[in-house]
């Protein structure tokens, strides 16, 4: 079968003027479409790197990414990126910003910016709709970013820490509501974080990385018995705390 | 949510309009002090009103050469040539900037070029500037571009390295290239920037135009100063000065105004 997304034997480096830093190395695993994935392990394994290589930001040294079976290089196959931070250009209203993906790639399709409209209604933003960012709460901030993000109607979503600029009450809600859009726009996403909690809060399965240089340590599925699988729930599932010591060890033992 | 202010509130407010009264009040009366105290010196024989000119002197000049008219020609000038240097080196800047954020290799080869040609003190070029392009409005221009372009442009670059880099990513991962990166973040980034270096370069414009016009005019108000100097009428070179104050403080005012719009608006 084809993966929304599979890593293969990926590799990359860092050069700098006083040494190169091996990032990542050889890893591999494979993403089904409509799964949500969250990559944790130790400060400065890697993670970001490798959404960075996903995203085209960064070009890999060996292996390969395939995007719906199709090679990274030649796939026309559109990846979403969330940022730790929100982003949100503060001269642009939230509309603005919702559609900047679309503008920029100089998309005209009704369609599109009817969704777009459809999303900030939706999630409780059209009544901000032609607010600035800084009249926004940084949760409604961070719904803003995403539906910016959907806007492009990407196949992958990565989730690059986005909620670690929030403080922890946001944080809970936001990584509610931002979980719950994902799972009912029944996208693919990829989550990078360092919150255990979140990890296990969020995904359907969560990989570990070993310290630099990045490979796959372990990988754990998530199968919790709460009623409707939301963060929140998820949370007070009675595996949840078994599922994250599973993880604490996993982590404190590479 | 328009509720009416508490008393105390009310109070305050008041109390901060009352200081600001009192603040201009005190600087309309410490002009007045200090022309009264300069007209009854030299009425009085302490001060050689030759030399020294007086604010009565001064109003005549004004007056005499508002009649024949020469007056509004010489501000004039000195206006257009301002301006004209003040455009130009807002283009410059701009223009320049851009093409050292575009390409990494030339700034960092013109660097130090430019870090020299900003220390340098500029009048020292304009000797070679008349030779070179003669005693005209062109060199006027140019020395006045000199000294405000290159602190500006340093200026304006710096400003644009300096954009948060994730908000490059962000625009990368939209699917922008870097015709976007430069004009949906860099530039809308630095635009306080781009108008406070407005503000500076307008006051340097002006002093360049001045310098300019002491070596390479045959009017001007620079030239009324130098040539009042030289034939000893003092009144036309005080008249000049406090002209030059009045236009320095018109045109800050002017960009002040254009700073407040644009922040309003944006």
């Amino acid at each position: 079968m084809t993966y929304a997304l599979s890593l293969d034997h990926v590799c990359y480096t860092y050069h700098s003027l006083k040494q190169e830093t091996p990032a990542l190395h050889n890893v591999s695993f494979h993403i089904k479409s409509g799964e949500f994935v969250a990559v944790v392990g130790p400060s400065g394994c890697g993670k970001s790197t490798l959404l960075h290589l996903i995203a085209r930001l960064l070009s890999l040294d060996s292996g390969e990414i395939l995007i719906n079976g199709y090679p990274l290089v030649i796939s026309k196959e559109k990846v979403g990126y969330m940022l730790q931070n929100d982003q949100l250009l503060p001269w642009k209203t939230i509309y603005e910003n919702a559609v900047l993906g679309l503008k920029i790639q100089k998309i005209r399709d009704p369609a599109a910016y009817e969704r777009v409209e459809h999303l900030l209604t939706s999630y409780g933003l059209e009544d901000f709709r032609d607010s600035y960012p800084d009249q926004l709460s940084g949760g409604m901030r961070q719904r803003a970013a995403l539906i910016r993000t959907l806007a492009l109607s990407p196949d992958i979503l990565l989730l690059d820490e986005p909620f670690s600029a929030l403080d922890y009450q946001t944080r809970l809600n936001v990584s509610n509501d931002i979980g719950t859009i994902i799972k009912k726009e029944h996208k693919t996403a990829l989550l990078v974080t360092h919150d255990l909690s979140e990890a296990v809060s969020m995904a359907d399965r969560v990989i570990v990385l070993t310290r630099r240089p990045g490979t796959v340590k372990s990988i754990i599925p998530i199968h919790l018995s709460c009623p409707e699988r939301t963060p929140k729930n998820a949370r007070n599932a009675v595996e949840f705390k078994d599922y994250f010591n599973q993880l604490w060890r996993d982590i404190n033992d590479t | 949510m328009t509720r009416e202010p508490s008393e105390a509130q009310k109070q305050y407010l008041q109390s901060l309009q009352r200081r600001k009264y009192w603040i201009l009040a005190a600087q309309v009366l410490l002009l007045l002090a200090i022309l009264a105290a300069w007209e009854i010196s030299v009425e009085k024989g302490y001060l050689n009103g030759f030399i020294f000119s007086s604010p009565q002197r001064i109003v005549q000049c004004f007056y005499t050469m508002l009649k024949d008219q020469s007056l509004f020609f010489h501000i004039g000038i000195t206006l257009t040539e301002t301006i004209a240097s003040f455009l130009l080196v807002m283009v410059l800047t701009l223009g320049v900037s851009v093409l050292l954020w575009w390409c990494r290799p030339a700034a960092d080869v013109l660097e130090p070029y430019l870090v020299v040609l900003n220390s340098l003190p500029k009048s020292a070029l304009a000797p070679i500037l008349i030779v070179w392009l003669g005693n005209n409005m062109k060199t006027i221009i140019i020395t006045a571009i000199s000294i405000a372009v290159f602190g500006s442009i340093l200026n304006l670059y710096h400003g644009f390295m300096k954009v948060d880099p994730e908000r490059l990513i962000l625009i990368r991962t939209l699917g922008g290239s870097r015709t976007d990166c430069l004009r949906l973040a860099v530039i809308p980034s630095c635009i306080p920037l781009f108008i406070s270096l407005m503000k500076v370069s307008i006051g340097l414009s002006l002093v360049g135009v001045i310098i300019g016009e002491f070596l390479a005019a045959k009017a001007g108000l620079g030239y009324l100063i130098i040539y009042g100097s030289q034939v000893f009428k003092m009144d036309w070179v005080m008249m000049s000065i406090i002209l030059l104050c009045l236009i320095a403080m018109l045109l800050y005012r002017l960009l002040h105004a254009a700073e407040k719009y644009a922040v309003k608006h944006m």
